[in-house]
């Protein structure tokens, strides 16, 4: 246990007592840290437009993003159940672009959406689509692509809901079937309660996941803008949480205030899953405990 | 491990009938709708691959069209690549974070485990709380302090705060194992230690050998996750071109005016390579490892 008491120590709780120090200082890392009180909680939410933006980027990315995955995962996972042969393949095809390293990813995609020579917009073209939107290039449409970068890296998700699928008893189905259910009410009143323990925690796991968003984001917006620093080009419609952070604490070096932003994403983090589990004994069924 | 309930008749001592003519072409019918629909979806999830890979081989001009097979064919790209960025550099320092930060994590995480699931003493349950807490925390709220350190260890512009950390232990690696350690049933320990075998012992002989699957899954996301890793290169290797990951060096092809789109998809397709093929060898202890985070969590 002891190396992992260091690293605790050393790697976690010295620097959460620190930077909670931090964020009530101004610190540009030349001089000594300067006691400012409140003043940076204070700044970033009355007198910070990115940080808003930032936010509401964020919560899009969730919102949006978190449930369409979990509804393309059962998807997916659902179709694996039905073939009897060739299920391996189709596993592997399906599950290969999680498999992507996330910054090729990202540029594939931009490559892919781009307006002028990109297949997406191409093949909208033919299907008669008059102005297809132009995704990276314009802020309403930037973070619709990134959403669909990540149904694309559905695998990771797919294969957690797959094996959910697996786990419910054969006995309930050929209980409905007695009972003459249809498929769709199968799946409302069998397969979905059955399942809603991976709901959960790929609810709380995605939602976390999005207040840390950064590699994808990052990657496309330097591709669009073209350096280092255009972080959440277009017009900041990609500066989420974690990157406008970046951008504080490293590109402008303010690490006080970079402090005081990630003790607001803690909190905030902490609340919504805190949320999340009081609310989830309301629908989640587990079968035994949680803790088996 | 609730599909346990045995059928009351066997599978074998049913005599099958023949099946109406109409069943056989319903079910032929479903079958072909159902596959219809798994390859078009198939279809949709390769195309990007197919885009880049397609892309890789085509000229600076016709990348820049809508065209979709390369005409003419210009494998040269992949050489271009290696001159255009010092690809061979960033591989070698990818790998070594990759490899030393995985063995850290393996040696550090383990024990850890072990501890938190196969000895008793007081203050575990404590301890496997705040294992669960590190999970939860963002990596945010320690990076800023973490990278003074590092300023002032001088270790700015050098790999050693990219593999260092794993040596002392990583929250999820430990999680997983524990998960995984928990299943082994206890007699296995208490036969080794009727046998006066040391707790250290019991561990390296006995626990880890049955725990080979987890072992290789945390390895390979552990692999994966520095293989992969943006933020932190960037943070720590940022201003080092000698240093730079992969990770980072795929995103020097980005230029204000005129990227070449045939180079970025041509290092792109070298860069998703190695990890798609270590997929195919490993897609098992991937898809268990993947399992296990999620479902017995």
């Amino acid at each position: 246990m002891s190396p992992w008491l260091i690293g605790f120590t050393v790697f976690i709780v010295y620097p959460m007592v620190s930077s909670l120090y931090f964020s009530f200082t101004h610190y540009d890392l030349l001089s000594s840290p300067v006691p400012i009180g409140l003043e940076n909680y204070r700044f970033m939410f009355t007198q910070d437009p990115v940080f808003w933006q930032a936010i509401r980027n964020t919560i899009f990315i969730i919102a949006v993003g978190v449930p369409l995955r979990i509804v393309f995962a059962i998807i997916t996972a659902t179709m694996l159940t039905w073939p009897r042969r060739g299920i391996k393949v189709y596993r592997t095809i399906f599950f290969l672009p999680a498999m992507a390293p996330p910054v090729a990813a990202a540029l594939a995609f931009v490559y892919v959406f781009n307006p002028s020579f990109g297949p997406v917009n191409h093949l909208l073209n033919l299907l008669g689509m008059k102005n297809p939107p132009t995704w990276f290039y314009s802020p309403g449409a930037s973070k619709w692509a990134l959403v669909f970068l990540g149904l694309w890296g559905i695998g990771d998700a797919m294969i957690i809901f797959l094996a959910g699928l697996l786990d419910v008893p054969r006995q309930l189905y050929e209980a409905a079937d007695i009972e003459g259910a249809t498929a769709p009410k199968k799946f409302r009143f069998v397969t979905l309660p059955m399942i809603t323990p991976v709901i959960f925690f790929s609810l709380v796991i995605g939602t976390i996941g999005g207040f840390q968003y950064f590699t994808q984001a990052y990657t496309a917006a330097i591709a669009v803008g073209g350096q280092r620093s255009d972080l959440g080009t277009p017009q900041n419609s990609l500066m989420f949480y974690s990157v406008y952070l970046y951008k504080q604490g490293f590109n402008y070096f303010r690490m006080g205030y970079a402090s005081a932003m990630a003790w607001v994403l803690f909190i905030i983090t902490m609340i919504c899953t805190l949320i999340m589990i009081k609310t989830s004994k309301r629908w989640v069924h587990y079968q035994g405990g949680m803790f088996r | 491990m609730h599909r346990s309930v045995p059928a009351a008749v066997s599978a074998s001592q049913i005599v099958p009938r023949p099946e109406p003519a109409a069943t056989r072409h319903h079910r032929l019918l479903n079958s072909f709708i159902d596959h219809t629909l798994l390859i078009s979806v198939s279809a949709v999830l390769l195309a990007p691959f197919v885009f880049v890979v397609a892309t890789s081989f085509m000229t600076g001009a016709q990348a820049r069209t809508a065209s979709l097979w390369p005409r003419p064919f210009q494998p040269s790209n992949y050489s271009e690549v290696f001159t255009t960025i010092s690809l061979v550099r960033y591989t070698w320092n990818t790998l070594q974070i990759a490899v030393l930060s995985t063995i850290g994590v393996l040696i550090s995480s383990i024990p850890v485990a072990y501890a938190l699931s196969r000895m008793r003493w007081r203050g575990r349950q404590t301890a496997f709380v705040l294992v669960l807490g590190t999970l939860m925390l963002p990596l945010q709220v320690t990076i800023v302090p973490l990278y003074i350190v590092f300023v002032r260890l001088g270790w700015i512009d050098h790999l050693t705060p990219l593999i260092v950390p794993a040596f002392f232990g990583d929250a999820f690696s430990i999680f997983l194992l524990r998960q995984f350690f928990m299943t082994i049933p206890e007699e296995m320990s208490d036969a080794a230690r009727v046998d006066g075998g040391s707790e250290w012992q019991i561990m390296t002989r006995v626990i880890v050998p049955l725990a080979k699957p987890a072992i290789a899954a945390v390895a390979l996301f552990s692999f994966l996750y520095s293989w992969n890793d943006l933020f932190g290169p960037l943070l720590f290797v940022g201003n080092n071109p000698h240093l730079y990951t992969l990770a980072i060096g795929l995103t020097e092809f980005t230029q204000r005016y005129g990227t070449a789109w045939e180079l970025m998809m041509a290092a792109s397709a070298l860069i998703m390579l190695p990890v798609i093929v270590l997929f195919f060898l490993a897609q098992k202890v991937f898809i268990e490892g993947v399992t296990l985070t999620g479902v017995k969590g």
